[in-house]
Formats: C-alpha cells, structure tokens, sequence
C-alpha cells in the first residue's frame, strides 16, 4: 500500500471515527492508527511529524512531560554537577517585564527543516530523518560538541559519563550528544511522544504536518501560531500557540 | 645457551602456528566460553553468524536509525534476547556471550557504551 | 659562518629541555585519558559552555600556526631576503604547533576513539568537517615546502610549494575563523568579519611566536640579531598587532551599533567576569603595552623590548581566546528576546566556567608538543636563521640607517 493510498485510507476511517465516536476520543485513534509502518519499510518523506503547544493551557508548576520523557527515555543517571546533566525537554517560564504578563512552555528540539546542527556536524551524525525527526547518530557521533554550538534551542546534551541503565529501545552513552529524538522509538510504532500522552491538560498535540487532514495541520491553518527564533528561518516542526 | 632460546622460540613459534582444529591446538589452546542460554536456530547458521554477525549489525543500524526501517531480520536487541545469560541477564561478563568471545578475539566493543547489555531491562526515569 | 660543535653543557641543556617537553606531553596525555575513561564529567565543561580550555589551548596553537607560516611566506612569495632565510624555522614551528592543537583538539573530543570515523565520514556543509581536510592538508604542505629549502636539488620548487602554504594557510585561517563566524546561534559569533580577524590575529601571534623561538635559539648560538632584521621584525609585529586591536574594535563597534547585540556587549564589555579579562588581559597586556614596547622611542630599538613584546602578545592572545570563546558561551541564549526566561537548564542565565585541572593539563599538553617537536627540530636539522651580516651592513649604510 503505497503513503497515498494509506492515508486515503485512514482519512476514510477517521470520518467513519468521528461520525461514530464522541469528539476528543475519536483524535487518539486517528494518531495511532495513522503512524503504524511496516516492518522494514523506509520513513517518509511525504509525511513530517511535528507538534503543536498551546502555552495557554501549560501550567507554570507542571512538569508531567519532563518527567514522562525521562522515564520514556531512561534519563536516570545521577549528575553531580546539574549543569551537565541532560534535558531533552524542559519547562521554560516566561514573563514579560514591561507587563508581568507570564506563562509556561516546554522547550525540547524543534526538528527544524532546516536544523544548523545537521548543517555543522563534521561526520554527518546530526541528522534528519525522511520524516522530518532530528536525530544523533550515535554509532558515528565523535562528541565535537559543535552541534551544541550551533542549536539556537540549546537542545542538545552532552553525556558528560559512563550509563549503564538506558532503556534497552533507546540507547545513550558517554561521549556522545543527544537530544529529544520526538520519541521515535515510539512514533515507529504507532504511538505518541511519551510527553504528549502525559500531558494532563492535552496541550501538546503531535501529528503530520504535512497532511492537511491532520489535527495538527488544521489547527495551525485556523489559529495563529508561532515558530521560536522565527526570524533564523530554520521551519521548526514545534510550534506553539498562544506566545 | 643462545641456541637453546633460538629452539625453544622456534617450537614456541610452531605450536603457535598450529592450524586450529587439529588435534594439539584443540586440547591446548584457550577457547571462548560460549554458552547460549536459549537453545535454538539464530537467524543464519553459526558459521556465518561467527564471521558475518558485524556486517549484519552495521548495515542494519544504519537502516533503522537513518532510514527509520524497523523490525529488520538483525537486530542487537533480539541478539540479547536469546544470549542474554540466564544468571545475569546480561550478554556482558566474563562468560557470557559477547564478551567472552570479544575478549578471546581482542576486538574492543562500544556498542555497550550505549546499548543496554540487559534483556529485558526496564529502565525507570527517575534516580534510584 | 658556521656553527660551534656543541658544547658538553649545551648538549646535556637539550636533553634536559627534550625530558621537560616529554614529561608536559606525557601529563597532558594521561589528562586525555582520565577524561577519555571517566567522561567529561571531570572537566569543567558544561552543556552551555561546551568548548573550555582545551579549545583556547587548541585554537591558539593551530591559529598561531598558520601565522607564523606568514614569515616564510613573506620571503618565498614577497621575496624578501631577510625572511627567506627565517622560511625553514618559520614551517617547523607551523608544523610543530598544528600537531599539538590537532591533538588537544582530537584528545578533547567525547568520543577521541572515533577518530578514524571523523577521517571517514565527511559531511561537506560543516565547517568542522573542512577543517578535517585543512589542517592535515597544512602538514603535508609545510613539509614539502621545508623539504624543497632543505634538499638543493628541489630548490626551484621551493617557491611555488611557499606559494602552496602561503594560500592554503590563508584559506585554513578563515576556516578557523568560520568555526565561529558561521554559527548564527549565538550572539557572540556569526559575524562574517570573525574570518579576517582570525587571520590577521594569526599574522601577530605567529610573529610573536616566531621572534621568541628565534630568540631563544639565537642565545643558545650566542648570536645577535642584525639590528636592522631587528628593526624590520619589530615594525612588522606592530603593524600586525595595531591591525589586531583595529579588527577587535571594529567587531565590537559593530555589534554595539545594533540594538539586539547592545545586551551582550554589555555583558562582555562593563558587568561579567570577562570585562576585566577583556579591558586589562586582551586590550592592555595582549595590545597597548607591547605596543608601546615597539613604538617608544626610549624603548624600541632594545631587543629585549622585541621579545617582551611578543610574549605580552601570546598572553594576550590566550585572554582573547578565553574571552571569545568562553565568553560567548556564557552569555545565555535569546529564545524569547525582552522576556526574562527562567528554567531548570539554566536558561536566562549566565554560566559559570571554572576550568578544571585535566582539561587545562591537556591544552598544556598540546604546548608541549609544539615545544617538543621545535626543540628536536632544531637540534636535529639546520633551522637556525642565519643572516648575511656583511651584506646587511652594506645595506644599512646604504640606506643611511
């Protein structure tokens, strides 16, 4: 079944899903259903999976996803200095001087379309996926560090020491950079981002950006939305709503 | 004096030099500890999996990771699956499978830099 | 003239330098090792400042390295006599000091194992990864072009392989410089002048690098230098260095005429911990008080005001390096610009680099290196510059100097 036909498809049993289903049900089915890929078949570049934050229902105190995404990705290791300790995804509070006006956000990789990380990665292990995922090759990573120069997200972590209890679906080690890999360990079978399925308030939505019948793609077609340091031009596949 | 050394070396050099599997070096040469837990058909015969094992890995990690192909025939998590030792769960330790053998060829791995050695580990978020 | 035999004394002095240089090289490699098995955990580098010590160390040798190549250039493709005869000195100390940045730079990196796979895997868009072409690529030339002054029957070649290092170092220059200059992440870099700046810093610290082995080795022969090679040595460095401190003023001047860098240069320039490294390390010992040293007239015609200058200058290249490098990690990135950010991963915040002992035995390691492989180098083969007195002289009354 060829990316069209599929999709074809599940356009057809998302119709049927929402005529049958009550609204807000019917959204988890279609994310799944829509992602399953066979097994040995390449990622797709018809496809770009991206997320949409709405800011407005982030809480300032809440960080159900950074803990989601540690426990995902088995960040577990003890860091004595936290400055050298990895965040893949973290909460960024903000506020506005000249009116106090505040709100909350998490910050992970972007997976721009245009990534400097990709662009300044001496062997090629910074990379993106058919897909549009962002992704460290670790087998020829030399840890430079200059990925982590040039990310204007300051996404990327360094593993500062050795690991040795790394979630046997997501390998990690010393020496190496790393960042949110959009959970595809996940994504490739199917599911959501460990964070967006623990976000209690459902304020992170994951989907194909580049099918028009995707959640994701009407929401940032009807409401405004922005891309963080919009003004580099990099086309992030995060976007949020309401900064 | 000299001489004695020169032969010994010679005989040394010669038993060294032995093709493995006749009958000497068998009894006297250092083998590998290998000891599969999990009996059964790997995915190609011995043979292949003693020489080819690598190649299968490396051309399989590739695919999966840059080109996002899953559920490949070789993959190390099913590698660990079945050679895990049953005592330690673990493919890593003096005995256990892919050390024992690494360690006998002196071929250095990272993979367990990264990999989880463990089968069915499951790694928890927060600090123990 | 020839040279003295050496002296029993002079000979057990080189094997003492020799065992200094070894036993620095030696520290610096178990510096490596220690980093290499424990994880960069032991150094002071951070996931915000992410290149420390060992870069300034690095970076400092393989600029310098390129510049003091400048002194050969000088008189194989400007044929200047004077520094024709200073070409064969000028390409081992390139060479020399390539090889100890190449290896703090290879011996930091978080996998230094892989090194085979950053010799393989090449991505053309990185400017690391041209680099990974250059500085291997600046060995071979420097060698050959040492070979065509050595050897006399490959003499003619000598000129265009001077040529060959002359442009290639040019080129590897700006590739340094756009390590920095092409990341558009960070306030304190992205600037398309960071290019020739690095190379005109090149042509000082080189130079200054230069006059000091020159020195060391001219006292060794018990030789003076020719006052008037002395004279012309010393209008050169500072002229390169007044260019240094103009390209620096201009950088900054630039970015202080934009509203969005004003924040930054405020925190380089008035209120961090790198105003004073920057106003009293790079401005006043690394350029204005060399600078008196040349051009005082009470002062510059001494020789020792020659060598004081280029050592001033070589400690202010490494609080250039340190405030550039280091400088421009600590200040935090804008994601959100006019909004105060706040999060667990610092961000809105200034960090805090407190180098560590290993990372800092390792850049000390890369000096050794260069030391180590200059001191062989010149006891092994004839680098000494060897001026024509007699036909300086000439000239000096010529000129009614």
């Amino acid at each position: 079944m060829s990316h069209n036909d599929r999709r074809g498809f599940l356009a057809a049993t998302a119709g049927l899903g929402m005529v049958a289903l009550a609204p807000g049900v019917h959204l988890m089915q279609v994310a799944q259903a829509q992602t399953k890929r066979a097994a040995g078949e390449p990622a797709s570049r018809l496809q770009r999976w991206g997320m949409l934050i709405d800011t407005t229902k982030c809480a300032a105190g809440c960080d159900a996803c950074v803990k989601a995404c540690a426990a995902e990705n088995g960040i577990n290791e003890t860091v004595a200095d936290p400055r050298q300790a990895s965040q893949w995804i973290r909460k960024i509070d903000i506020k506005d001087p000249k009116n106090g006006r505040q709100h909350s956000l998490p910050m992970m990789c972007q997976h721009c379309a245009e990534p400097p990380c990709v662009d300044v990665c001496p062997t090629g292990a910074s990379m993106k996926r058919a897909d549009g995922i962002v992704l460290v090759d670790r087998h020829i990573c030399i840890g430079c560090r200059y990925c982590m120069m040039a990310c204007p997200y300051k996404a990327r972590s360094f593993v500062h020491q050795p690991l040795t209890r790394q979630n046997p679906e997501v390998p990690r080690g010393i020496g190496c950079v790393e960042s949110c890999t959009l959970c595809v360990h996940r994504v490739d079978k199917g599911l959501k981002p460990a964070c967006v399925e623990a976000c209690p308030e459902q304020a992170m939505l994951f989907g194909d950006l580049e099918d028009p019948n995707s959640e994701i793609a009407r929401r940032i077609a009807s409401v405004a939305t922005a891309q963080v340091r919009a003004d580099l031009k990099l086309d992030t596949g995060v976007r949020y709503q309401g900064i | 004096m000299r001489r004695a050394a020169t032969l010994l070396a010679l005989g040394v050099l010669s038993w060294l030099t032995l093709p493995v599997g006749s009958v000497r070096a068998a009894d006297a040469t250092p083998k590998p500890t290998i000891r599969i837990a999990s009996e059964g058909s790997c995915i190609a015969p011995p043979e292949e999996m003693r020489r080819n094992h690598m190649e299968m890995l490396k051309h399989q990690r590739d695919r999966t990771l840059r080109q996002g192909m899953r559920g490949e025939k070789a993959s190390l998590n099913e590698c660990i699956a079945c050679h895990a030792s049953k005592s330690t769960g673990s493919v890593l330790g003096k005995d256990n499978f892919c050390e024992s053998c690494h360690a006998y060829a002196a071929v250095k791995l990272d993979c367990w830099d990264c990999h989880q050695p463990k089968a069915g580990f499951s790694a928890t978020g927060a600090k123990p | 003239m020839s040279l003295v035999p050496y002296s029993r004394a002079e000979e057990r002095l080189f094997y003492v330098l020799a065992a200094v240089g070894a036993l620095v090289v030696t520290i610096g490699l178990a510096a490596a090792l220690h980093m290499e098995h424990s994880g960069h955990v032991v150094t002071g580098m951070t996931n915000q400042v992410v290149w420390g010590m060992p870069h300034v160390f690095a970076i400092f040798l393989i600029v310098a390295a390129s510049g003091v190549l400048n002194v050969a250039s000088i008189g194989s493709v400007f044929g200047k006599t004077v520094y024709k005869k200073r070409a064969p000195l000028s390409a081992l100390l390139c060479i020399a000091m390539l090889a100890g940045g190449l290896a703090v730079i290879m011996l930091d990196l978080g996998r230094a194992d892989r090194l085979v796979v950053a010799m393989t895997h090449f991505n053309p868009s990185s400017v690391f990864g041209w680099n990974v072409i250059l500085y291997p690529g600046m060995f071979g030339i420097a060698a050959v072009y040492i070979w065509t002054m050595m050897e006399r029957r490959m003499n003619p070649w000598s000129k265009p392989a001077g040529f060959a290092a002359f442009i290639w170092r040019l080129i590897l220059t700006t590739g340094t410089g756009s390590i920095f200059g092409f990341l558009v992440a960070r306030q304190a870099y992205q600037s398309a002048i960071l290019a020739p700046m690095f190379i005109i810093m090149s042509f000082a610290w080189g130079l200054a690098v230069f006059l000091i082995v020159q020195a060391a080795m001219f006292r060794w022969n018990r030789m003076t230098l020719h006052p008037a090679v002395q004279k012309r040595m010393k209008n050169l460095l500072g002229l390169f260095l007044a260019a240094t401190l103009y390209f620096v003023a201009v950088y900054h001047l630039t970015n202080l005429y934009f509203a969005r860098q004003m924040d930054f240069e405020k925190f380089l320039l008035v209120d961090s911990e790198f105003a004073p490294l920057f106003w009293i390390g790079q401005v006043l010992i690394g350029g204005f008080v060399p600078l008196l040293l040349l051009y005082l007239p009470s002062l510059s015609m001494r020789c020792s005001s020659l060598i004081a200058a280029a050592l001033l200058i070589v400690v202010g290249a490494f609080f250039t390096l340190y405030v550039f490098i280091i400088g421009g990690q600590a200040y935090p990135l804008e994601l959100f610009p006019g909004m105060i950010v706040s999060s667990s991963f610092h961000d809105g915040q200034v960090e805090h680099y407190a180098p560590r002992l290993p990372e800092i035995l390792l850049g000390l390691g890369g000096v050794g290196i260069a030391f180590l492989m200059t001191t062989i180098g010149v006891r092994v083969l004839k680098f000494l510059p060897e001026d024509d007195l007699a036909h300086l002289d000439q000239a000096a009354i010529h000129q009614g100097d």
